[in-house]
């Protein structure tokens, strides 16, 4: 073996990078981006741990709305939340996700085409069920909401803080339980504000109504300032 | 568990990052890992050992730098390395700041042959 062929007797060189691990992602999710704008689409994701009705919601909206809306679904398994959601009239594709606990950027953008987002005002992306991973990966839409239903309890924000620092907007849901759980809305409240100051959060229940309407209104000002 | 996931992405821009300088061997990956990232330090090193197996990167030493959060202070114009996860000001108790570190995984360095 010649000495130039074998590399542990060159010297090591050092390569500063300084470049984000997920460039490639974020490379991905700026393409997304680009393609809704160029749709003229406000888009928006969806997260939260697993069952904090974020279907559930997407239903309710579906019946109180005056825009038009899709939704790309993210699952580990089964097409049951899209179905629920063709279901009540909303054009839905599902993302089987496998073994993927959250969506990426290129399986949302696999997703556009098959969905369509021609006559659309509004594009939902149901993230998979999961407070700590889906944090990490940009989808390229314009929002990120979360939901912390009140059967969880009231002390998620602060010990979810990766997750509630992305979000736009919290959804306090299901607080027609809120007093089943000695769920403290004011509390939330508070450390989203700790963690990102002028965070709003909602409190809402699909169940009795409460709250989608300010939910519909938070929608109605992010369209008209997007 | 994510970390699977995002070590796949680590090893393909190393491989990326080192083939465009025309290494052959990778010796030392450093990555800076913020303590607000979503990533656990643990979890990302268990990842990399199995799946830098049977990767180009095989047998590199991945080094993680344990990044706390650093706030900058817009009213009093002081930087702070905070522990405790309340977004304020220790000197004047605002809270305008901004967290200007420990949000971000990031690869540093790269040593290489
Ligand atoms: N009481 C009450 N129950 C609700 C409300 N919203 C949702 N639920 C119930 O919560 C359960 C889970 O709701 P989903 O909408 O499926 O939750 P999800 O977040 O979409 O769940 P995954 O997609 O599996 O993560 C269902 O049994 C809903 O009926 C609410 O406002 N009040
Ligand atoms: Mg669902
Ligand atoms: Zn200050």
């Amino acid at each position: 073996m010649s000495i130039e062929s074998n590399p542990h007797l060159n010297n090591p060189k050092t390569l500063e990078v300084m470049s984000r691990v997920l460039k490639a992602n974020d490379t991905e999710a700026a393409a997304n981006r680009a393609c809704f704008e160029q749709m003229g689409l406000l888009a928006i994701n969806l997260m939260s741990g697993p069952g904090s009705g974020k279907t559930t919601l997407l239903e309710a909206t579906a019946k109180a709305a005056d825009f038009r809306f899709g939704v790309i679904e993210g699952d580990l398994e089964t097409e049951r939340d899209a179905d629920r959601l063709r279901a009540v009239g909303v054009r839905a594709y599902q993302i089987v996700t496998g073994t993927s606990c959250h969506l990426n950027a290129k399986m949302v953008q696999k997703a556009i085409n098959p969905l369509g987002l021609d006559e659309l005002d509004v594009l939902f992306v149901e993230n998979v069920g999961n407070l700590v991973c889906p944090a990490s990966h940009e989808l390229g839409t314009h929002l990120n909401v979360v939901l912390l239903s009140t059967p969880e309890g009231d002390d998620k924000v602060l010990k979810y803080p990766v997750m509630f620092r992305k979000a736009d907007l919290v959804l306090v849901t299901k607080v027609d339980l809120a007093e089943h759980f000695d769920f403290d809305v004011q509390k939330v409240r508070r450390e989203v504000q700790q963690l990102r100051p002028d965070t709003p959060t909602i409190a809402l229940s699909a169940k009795t109504g409460e709250g989608i309407e300010q939910w519909l209104a938070f929608i109605a000002q992010q369209r008209n300032g997007a | 568990m994510h970390e699977y996931s995002i070590v796949q992405a680590l090893l393909d821009l190393v491989e990326e990052e080192a083939k465009k300088a025309g290494a052959s061997q990778v010796e030392r990956i450093t990555v800076k890992v913020g303590r607000l990232s979503g990533v656990e330090r643990e979890l990302l090193h268990d990842a990399y050992t199995i799946f830098s197996e049977d990767h180009f990167c095989k047998g590199a030493a991945l080094e993680l730098i344990d990044q706390r959060v650093v706030l900058h202070c817009q009213s009093c114009q002081s930087e702070h390395t905070i522990e405790k996860l309340t977004l304020a000001c220790p000197a004047c108790q605002s809270e305008s700041v901004q967290v200007i570190d420990g949000e971000e995984l990031i690869l540093m360095q790269l040593q290489m042959h």
